[in-house]
């Protein structure tokens, strides 16, 4: 009987291992392979060359930009994102009238497809109409078109990416710190409220310590999710003006689709997976604390 | 407690300001989506004009166009077939599976059932140059089918994940019971477990198709004809032409695609955060 089951277990859960094999494990060992070939788009051949794709991605500016860029594009997102989740998860927690509907206009940004919010802020930050730039200079910050362009110039165009992210992952954050901040034993801050501890010691001496590992799990998809995001900066500035916004994901886009150099693409792909493998091992260990507790 | 009250008036109208900050900064591209879709274009193309309102009346010349003279209505319906088939495919291969772990496995379903969520963590951005290839010696570039093909890639692991979750908490006994009855473990699993765990097939549904109507990187790559994209690729890139903007149509077509896939992913999110925290949140 439980060896019959045994084989049943295998026959059921073999056809979902071979699906993910065949399009998750082959086309990563295939990128790893381009990244030490020659393949292009339209010939089907390729050779080994050895590390000749990484030693010239190494010597590109536009390569040593998008790694620069992406580091800034995924710190300053994090912490954008945990301030203003953390902010906003204290503000919604305790119940009030209408508080479904106001969640429901605060994950709009998570919900609705990306690459629509991202044209919506494209419209916003437009270098003519931007109703950013009608209300600065209705507030005669800046003179009738002597407004910056947004999306034109490096160091703004990268602070609209970064913000625009944060847009789309505050409410994916705010949920799940939502969630941790449910699941704390009431007894506890009530008991601290009682003891003489104010709202800030409370918070940082109670709350947070007890959230540590939600935030966690908030923290390392979000990491994932604005490392490996190629969307939000392609509708944006498609990696411009001069690079200046380019990340690795749109850097290997435009390098492997567009320029149809499929080797030195997956190369720069390649460059994703230190961050990935440090991720799955910090969440490897924290479901490994989990299971122990 | 004297002067308690004021105080907490105090933080109230503090926690409310806060709400109201966020909802404004975190809602306002959707507000500004409706307000350009019913916008006149000589209204909407004048930055002496107080955008905030309507100069002009409002007009429905944009849902007109969008209607009448793109292809919207056609990736409208290539997102659906792409997402009903998907939703298909991920129900055949994952209710098993993750039956299978939940269940038959042992101890080794616990683990493979980790490595199946770690596989969730490769991003299509590191898989979508090989996988354009490998979409090209099958033939399927530039159609729908290589969407199919690849999508539950993605929706499979998750799947498997939250499936898990709910068969474990179904009580053992009830299959052992049905079991000394007759009936095979197949027996047991589909006229049995399926339909009592309706309500997690539905969230895999949901999720499914949600997660196909939000994906950018393998549209973008796969396919290249206007006739074949799915909404979100044709809206933001079709609905221009060379560099012209049509911000009308296109805003009108992003909020009447968003909304109705963003109340339907609302409905279920808490089940998604569920899957995501699993393990943190006892």
């Amino acid at each position: 009987m439980a060896v019959d089951d045994r084989k049943v277990g295998v026959f059921m859960f073999l056809p979902a291992a071979a699906y993910i094999g065949l399009l998750i494990g082959a086309p990563l060992l295939l990128a790893v392979l381009y990244a030490f070939s020659d393949a292009r788009i339209g010939t089907l051949g390729f050779h080994f060359v050895g590390l000749e794709n990484f030693r010239s991605i190494l010597q590109s500016p536009s390569f040593r930009a998008a790694l620069r860029n992406s580091v800034v594009f995924t710190v300053s997102a994090q912490i954008i994102v945990i301030v203003a989740s953390s902010i906003l998860s204290i503000a919604l927690e305790p119940a009030f009238h209408g508080r479904w509907f106001v969640r429901l206009l605060i994950l709009l940004p998570w919900v609705a497809p990306i690459s629509l919010g991202a044209i919506g802020w494209k419209w916003i930050l437009d270098s003519i109409y931007s109703v950013i730039t009608w209300v600065l200079v209705w507030a005669h910050i800046f003179k009738p078109y002597g407004a910056p362009m947004w999306l034109g110039e490096p160091t703004l165009a990268m602070a609209s990416v970064v913000l625009v992210h944060s847009w789309r992952l505050i409410p994916f954050s705010t949920v799940i710190m939502l969630a941790g901040r449910t699941s704390i034993p009431k007894e506890i801050p009530e008991a601290a409220a009682i003891d003489g501890a104010g709202f800030w010691r409370t918070e940082f001496l109670i709350n947070i310590p007890m959230m540590m590992p939600i935030i966690n799990v908030a923290v390392l998809f979000g990491t994932i999710f604005t490392f490996t995001d190629m969307t939000v900066v392609y509708i944006l500035t498609a990696g411009g003006p001069f690079d200046s916004t380019q990340v690795l994901p749109s850097l290997a886009f435009a390098t492997g689709i567009q320029g149809s150099d499929l080797a030195a693409g997956a190369a720069i792909s390649l460059f994703l997976v230190p961050v990935l493998i440090l991720i799955a091992y910090f969440m490897l260990r924290a479901a490994h604390l989990a299971e122990v507790a | 407690m004297p002067g308690g009250d004021g105080r907490k008036i105090g933080t109230e109208a503090l926690r409310y300001a806060v709400l109201a900050v966020f909802v404004v900064l975190l809602a306002f591209p959707f507000y500004w989506m409706l307000v350009a879709t019913f916008k006149q274009n000589i209204d909407l193309y004048n930055v002496e004009n107080n955008p905030f309102k309507f100069n002009l009346p409002p007009t429905l010349d944009h849902l007109k166009l969008l209607f009448n003279e793109t292809r919207y209505v056609r990736w409208l319906g290539n997102t659906a077939l792409v997402g009903v088939l998907v939703v298909f495919i991920t129900l055949a291969f994952s209710l098993p599976a993750a039956y299978a772990l939940a269940r038959l496995t042992g101890r080794w379903g616990q683990r493979i059932g980790i490595a199946i969520f770690l596989t969730y963590l490769i991003p299509p951005t590191l898989l979508f140059i090989p996988l354009s290839r490998i979409v090209a010696t099958l033939g399927l570039q530039d159609t729908i089918w290589s969407l199919v093909l690849v999508y539950p890639s993605f929706t499979i692991p998750f799947s498997v994940w939250l499936l898990m979750g709910f068969f474990k908490s179904i009580p053992r006994e009830l299959e052992d019971a049905a079991m000394v009855d007759g009936l095979t473990r197949f027996g047991a699993f589909f006229r049995l477990v399926v339909p009592i765990s309706i309500s997690g097939i539905l969230t895999v549904v949901i999720f499914t198709f949600t997660l196909v109507t939000q994906e950018f990187v393998y549209a973008l790559t796969f396919i290249s004809p206007e006739s074949q994209q799915m909404v979100g690729v044709g809206i933001p890139i079709f609905l221009v032409r060379g560099d012209v903007y049509f911000w009308g149509s296109l805003m009108a077509a992003c909020l009447i695609t968003s909304l109705p896939i963003a109340l339907l992913y609302n409905l279920f999110l808490d089940r998604f955060i569920a899957g995501f925290t699993v393990g943190a949140i006892k």
